[in-house]
């Protein structure tokens, strides 16, 4: 996702609606219980579905017997592999494989068939009735593991042209990048640290499971509502894996209970959609919270070594690393993603990164929060850290003087327009956290991170009422407060009350083509095309006006939400207002709308910077987090409250990761930690308050200069954090998570060391 | 299976539903009365999605069977905005962004009530423990703690007023 | 399933007796719930046994002991006036199984019954001498027995108890003057886990010199384990650094934990006797009369 030049000309001053905090507008339905998710809509004629999953890492599918289910009273409709599209190639095949299994169960979890049945309750009985036939196969579920020679092959002939010979098959796909001479600059430096580091695969942890409620009639046409970052890739995909045409499916987007990358991905609705098409009824499809853990994505886990030369005055001079990544079953680990943000806060004239994606018996990973990114810079800020430490250098002085800024060569080959990564430095160094005494047993951990940031297809429309109202319609599914930014910025434009303007989440049917939300786009590409769109209604709006007046167009302008005479010979009229306009488009040329539809490419990158103290028991491993600040370059913040939601959301993800979230697989292959008494997400009691600061540096690429806010803010904390406690603990910690028993063992090892060393 | 007849009282309103003996609490709230405001998020009683106070005591839905509600009078997030008003706490809630996707809203909201009747002036750490049950994922808790600390100082100067 | 609602523990135990297949009890549900809603035991008979007389009540009786219904919650205890000013390891230990939510459900009789050797309450309990009421058939009606609470529990998932039997209340004795009970858990969060190491302590002194201890592990074994020799290192002391040592190595030395995704051998060993220090402390400084 290179950061491609755009001409904008960028407002950055004089706002009257951006950088306000106004309620959102789905603020009442969500305290009342009146939001509807995906798993709160109801059809007349209902089925519940359920999904048999395999209990086996990897096993040959010899039979399913569906007779004892499919004869159980209630039951309407069965439906395996058989009932879906053949012929697919390329993702959507990997995405059928994955939502339902053709010959092999490649993990636990993986879905191998399903029923419709008039109950929850009696859909579950069914499940249990399911005889299916394994032939058990040899499985690998740990990356370092899955590219040794012997591994046992996940599917032979995966990899593409990419990857060297050489490599075992697992190995699907490989990244190579950089530039300078990494031998020349790792010669010349003071000091080169090189370690191994090591995360678990985390889930994205949203409160609400996968839902959908699916039709598909004998006429091929069919409705689905569900709760996704992206219905119109769920269009997409439904119609290619159940056989029909995307037009004939109309996706609705509910609310949607969290995704954070996990609902750009589609498990569930193609399933539905075959069972109502066998049952000719509507089939509501709900995982259930083990289900969501075992089969959908998680993150990837990554194996990396990181080697950087540093001067003794904290210039690096060279840096490379190797990145193993495995994703599950299926190819997509974003090795390439975490080799291009690893060294991007860094301005080296030496650097080169690998990497490698690698098939294990897992489910296919899914992206997170800035996917393949906080890995990377646990990894690399843990070796400067450490850097720091030997030399006794300063932290954020050390990452001030290599920080990447506006004409740095990136790691990963393009060259940066203006970023703000010095401003956050800047801004952590001048925080009180960053000065303030610590505590006893407490480290204070320093993390840079970075994230590309998307724009992608985006199409908005935006309809006046006849009392000077607007309607707007965009496609990308509202995760963050985004109706409420995308109203400000319409607003903003048409110089009207925020409380004006309607903001709708469009179905697939209202809309042109929108991608995911995702790559932290929304703020950035819906609110430009936002912007766009007014401001073409806003062309048409002075055209009513010229008419009206009998003066040329252009020599009418836009202030404050009416229509005036601009220029020396526009003539003297009463300024008039959009509601004035509106009320006679009837009578002056009909309806007004304005519309934008583009791919903007124009999403400027995002650095933070994050401080952090932890506190580790000596006795017991357990860290607490004492206090945490998030300092973050947003561009423009259009509505700052959620601009720092979005960063205290990130961070707080980001600790868990640190701490205690991880999958854990049995010596079975089986998931061991299906439940959230297991996974173990920070609790209310678990986090201090997260201290924000918004920098504000503005992209080139947007109207106001926004960048996207929600990935950035989870790439910092793994490695602050890790910082943190090795400062605490005295030991460098290289492995996620840093549980209370991974702790007192290094620190066991820490101090039979010390012995060892004391008696030798 | 021999469905099971309940009398009950929800948010104030007397309500009759036949039940499977296996239904939970929440499954009757979500699918025999349409009540969907409690959620789902685990059926562990691990997330506070489903938080409902039964009798007052603050219980997850997911964790008690339907038929055990007979006689019991239970609230849910549907009962709480009255006619007239949203409840402090919601109107907190939504200004000070204590909400992102909103799917934890519901079980916190509810929990939180519960809470400040037992305790108007609870600490940060008592809030932050109270609502150790309720998991959210997007906000880091800031400013659902913040909002619910706030509401409780209004309610407090109110009360104040009062007398 | 069946749902049954009997009024009298008579009418519960001729209910089990009756039953052929898989039978649990219902007070708070926190344990049969999850396991019923995720398919792993679906009861062929379900016994709420709330609405028997009693069940809720916690009562303190005259002879400074207390009785407390099989069907109060953890929250119930806590509110309770005085009891945490008689046990307050016991309350806490309770209050510590699972979140608000589940302390308005969860129950004592529920955390011993599960079976599982990980229950916050149960160390608790043995460690001040908690006895069961149990009620079954006889030949002529139905009678009750009390069982030490130490001995309910056998194993991971296993119970002593056998077809017809129904527990009926929790009796906890009286307190002893200058006594004091402490229980400690470690969770890898502050909330909202299962231990992975339990330590109850139960001390009483005479002046500042320990008399008479009692300290009860959970997590690190197959089932609960008193340690004797733990006792023993407190016994005569003043819980001096050297007592606090002795306990530690003695705590540890009683384990035999397994690896698993909550916890290591190793950990749980080491964790064990540093807890077991600081439950002590509390007790110690409870039986002094602080009110901690």
């Amino acid at each position: 996702m290179p950061n491609d030049t755009q001409k904008i000309s960028v407002k950055t001053t004089d706002f009257k609606v951006v950088g306000t905090t106004p309620d959102r507008p789905d603020g009442i339905d969500k305290v009342t219980g009146r939001a509807k998710f995906g798993a709160d809509a109801y059809a007349p004629g209902m089925l519940h579905a359920a999904i048999y999953r395999s209990p086996h890492a990897h096993a040959k599918i010899v039979k399913i017997d569906m007779s004892r289910a499919g004869a159980l009273k209630g039951v309407k409709a069965v439906v395996t592999r058989a009932d879906f599209a053949t012929g697919l190639a390329g993702e959507n095949w990997n995405i059928l494989e994955n939502i339902m299994a053709s010959d092999t169960a490649l993990y636990d979890g993986h879905a191998i068939c399903a029923v419709a049945a008039t109950s929850a309750l009696i859909a579950r009985d069914a499940i249990k009735l399911i005889d299916v036939e394994y032939e058990m196969l040899p499985h690998v579920t740990d990356v370092d593991k899955s590219m040794a020679s012997d591994a046992p092959v996940i599917r032979a002939g995966t990899a593409d042209k990419s990857v060297p010979a050489g490599l075992g098959e697992n190995v699907v796909r490989y990244h190579e990048s950089g530039h300078g001479d990494i031998d020349a600059g790792f010669a010349a430096a003071d000091l080169v640290i090189e370690d191994t580091f090591k995360t678990e695969a985390t889930h994205q942890g949203y409160i609400e499971p996968h839902a959908c409620l699916a039709t598909l009639d004998t006429d091929g046409k069919g409705e689905v509502w569900c709760c996704t970052q992206g219905h119109f890739n769920v269009q997409k995909v439904c119609a290619a894996l159940v056989g029909t045409e995307t037009s004939q499916i109309r996706v609705t987007a509910s609310e949607i209970g969290g995704g954070f990358g996990g609902k750009t991905v589609v498990f569930i609705e193609p399933v539905a959609l075959a069972l109502s098409r066998k049952a000719n009824r509507p089939v509501k499809l709900v995982m259930s919270r083990s289900e969501v853990f075992r089969a959908s994505g998680p993150t990837a886990s990554a194996s990396m070594d990181i080697k950087i030369g540093m001067m003794k005055d904290g210039r690096m001079t060279a840096a490379s690393a190797v990145y193993r990544m495995q994703g599950g079953a299926f190819p997509g680990a974003p090795m390439e993603f975490t080799s291009m943000c690893g060294f991007a806060p860094y301005n080296l004239e030496n650097v080169h990164q690998i990497g490698f994606d690698v098939m294990t018996n897992r489910p296919k990973q899914a992206a997170y929060r800035a996917p393949g990114s906080p890995m990377a810079a646990f990894a690399v800020e843990s070796v400067v850290d450490e850097l720091c430490n030997e030399l006794g250098l300063d932290p954020i002085e050390v990452r001030l003087m290599n920080a990447s800024h506006e004409g740095t060569k990136a790691s990963y080959g393009p060259t940066f327009q203006r970023i703000g990564l010095v401003q956050t430095l800047e801004a952590a160094k001048a925080h009180p956290h960053f000065t303030a005494p610590l505590a006893e047993n407490t480290g204070r951990g320093i993390s840079c991170g970075f994230w590309f940031n998307h724009g992608g297809e985006t199409s908005v429309t935006m309809a006046l009422s006849e009392d000077g109202t607007v309607a707007l319609s965009v496609g990308t599914p509202d995760i963050g407060g985004s109706r409420a930014s995308m109203g400000q910025m319409a607003a903003e434009e048409l110089g009207i009350p925020y409380e004006d303007v309607r903001v709708t989440i469009a179905d697939t049917a209202t809309l042109g083509y929108n991608e995911i939300s995702h790559g932290s786009r929304v703020t950035y590409a819906s609110g430009l095309a936002t912007i766009e769109a007014a401001r073409d209604t806003l062309k048409k709006l002075c055209k009513r006006a010229a008419a009206k007046w009998g003066i040329d167009e252009d020599a009418v302008a836009w202030v404050d939400g009416c229509a005036v005479p601009s220029g020396a010979n526009a003539g003297d009229f009463d300024p008039l207002p959009i509601g004035k306009i509106t009320r006679s488009m009837g009578r002056t040329g009909g309806p007004i709308v304005g519309h934008y539809e583009a791919t903007p490419e124009g999403a400027g990158v995002s650095f933070a910077t994050h401080i952090v103290d932890a506190q580790v028991d000596p006795e017991t491993g357990k860290t607490a987090i004492t206090r945490y600040t998030v300092v973050q370059d947003a561009g423009k913040a259009i509505h700052p409250t959620y601009v720092e939601g979005q960063f205290q959301g990130g961070a707080a993800q980001g600790i868990g990761w640190a701490l205690n979230e991880e999958y854990i697989y049995g010596t079975d292959g089986r998931l061991q930690n299906t439940i959230f008494l297991d996974y173990r997400i920070p609790v209310a009691s678990d986090l201090p308050m997260i201290d924000t600061v918004i920098v504000e540096v503005p992209n080139p690429g947007h109207p106001y200069g926004v960048r996207g806010v929600g990935e950035t803010s989870i790439c910092p904390p793994l490695a602050a954090v890790a910082n943190a406690v090795s400062g605490a603990v005295g030991v460098r910690m290289t492995q996620l998570p840093m549980t209370p028993p991974h702790i007192l063992s290094e620190l066991g090892k820490k101090a039979r060391a010390k012995k060892g060393g004391a008696n030798g | 299976m021999s469905m099971i007849h309940v009398n009950t009282t929800v948010n104030g309103d007397e309500v009759d539903f036949v039940c499977d003996p296996r239904e939970t609490l929440l499954d009757v709230l979500r699918d025999r009365l349409s009540l969907t405001g409690a959620k789902e998020g685990c059926g562990t009683g691990d997330c506070g999605a489903c938080s409902v106070t039964v009798d007052d005591r603050l219980v997850c839905s997911c964790l008690m069977l339907g038929a055990e509600a007979e006689g019991k009078s239970i609230a849910t997030i549907e009962g709480m905005a009255t006619t007239e008003a949203l409840d402090p706490l919601q109107v907190k809630f939504i200004e000070y962004a204590a909400l992102q996707c909103g799917i934890c809203t519901p079980g916190i909201l509810i929990a939180t009530r519960a809470l400040l009747a037992k305790n108007p002036d609870p600490t940060e750490e008592e809030v932050r423990y109270w609502l150790a049950g309720n998991l959210c994922r997007c906000t880091g808790y800031d400013k659902i703690i913040r909002a619910v600390l706030d509401t409780a100082k209004d309610l407090r100067a109110d009360a104040g007023e009062a007398r | 399933m069946q749902y049954h609602t009997p009024d009298s523990f008579e009418d519960a135990v001729a209910i089990a007796n009756a039953a052929t297949g898989t039978t649990r009890f219902l007070a708070g549900g926190t344990d049969v719930l999850v396991q019923l809603r995720a398919d792993i035991v679906t009861p062929d008979d379900l016994i709420d046994i709330k609405h028997i007389a009693g069940t809720h009540d916690i009562t303190h009786n005259a002879d400074g002991s207390w009785t407390i219904g099989v069907a109060v919650t953890g929250a119930e205890m806590s509110e309770h006036p005085t009891l945490k000013n008689d046990w307050p390891g016991l309350v806490e230990a309770m209050d510590l199984v699972g979140s608000t939510q589940i302390q308005g459900r969860a129950t004592l009789v529920g955390n011993l019954c599960n079976g599982s050797p990980a229950a916050d309450s149960v160390p608790a309990m043995i460690a001040i001498n908690a006895s069961i009421d149990i009620t079954n058939a006889t030949d002529t009606g139905t009678a009750t027995r009390q069982v030490a609470a130490a001995d309910i529990h056998t194993g991971p998932g296993k119970t002593s108890l056998t077809k017809g039997d129904v527990i009926s209340a929790v009796n906890i004795p009286a307190v002893q003057p200058n006594s004091g009970d402490a229980y400690l858990r470690f969770i890898p969060r502050t909330e909202m886990d299962i231990a992975v190491v339990g330590v109850a302590v139960n001390l009483t002194l005479e002046g500042d010199t320990i008399t008479a201890a009692k300290v009860v592990l959970g997590a690190v074994a197959p089932s609960y384990v008193t340690v004797t020799d733990a006792a023993n290192a407190l016994i005569g002391s003043t819980l001096d650094e050297a007592a606090l040592d002795a306990l530690a190595t003695a705590a540890s030395a009683a384990c035999n934990p397994i690896d698993d995704k909550r916890g290591t051998i190793e950990f749980r060993t080491q964790v064990s006797g540093v807890l077991a220090k600081r439950a002590a402390v509390i007790a110690y400084a409870r039986a002094k009369g602080a009110n901690t």
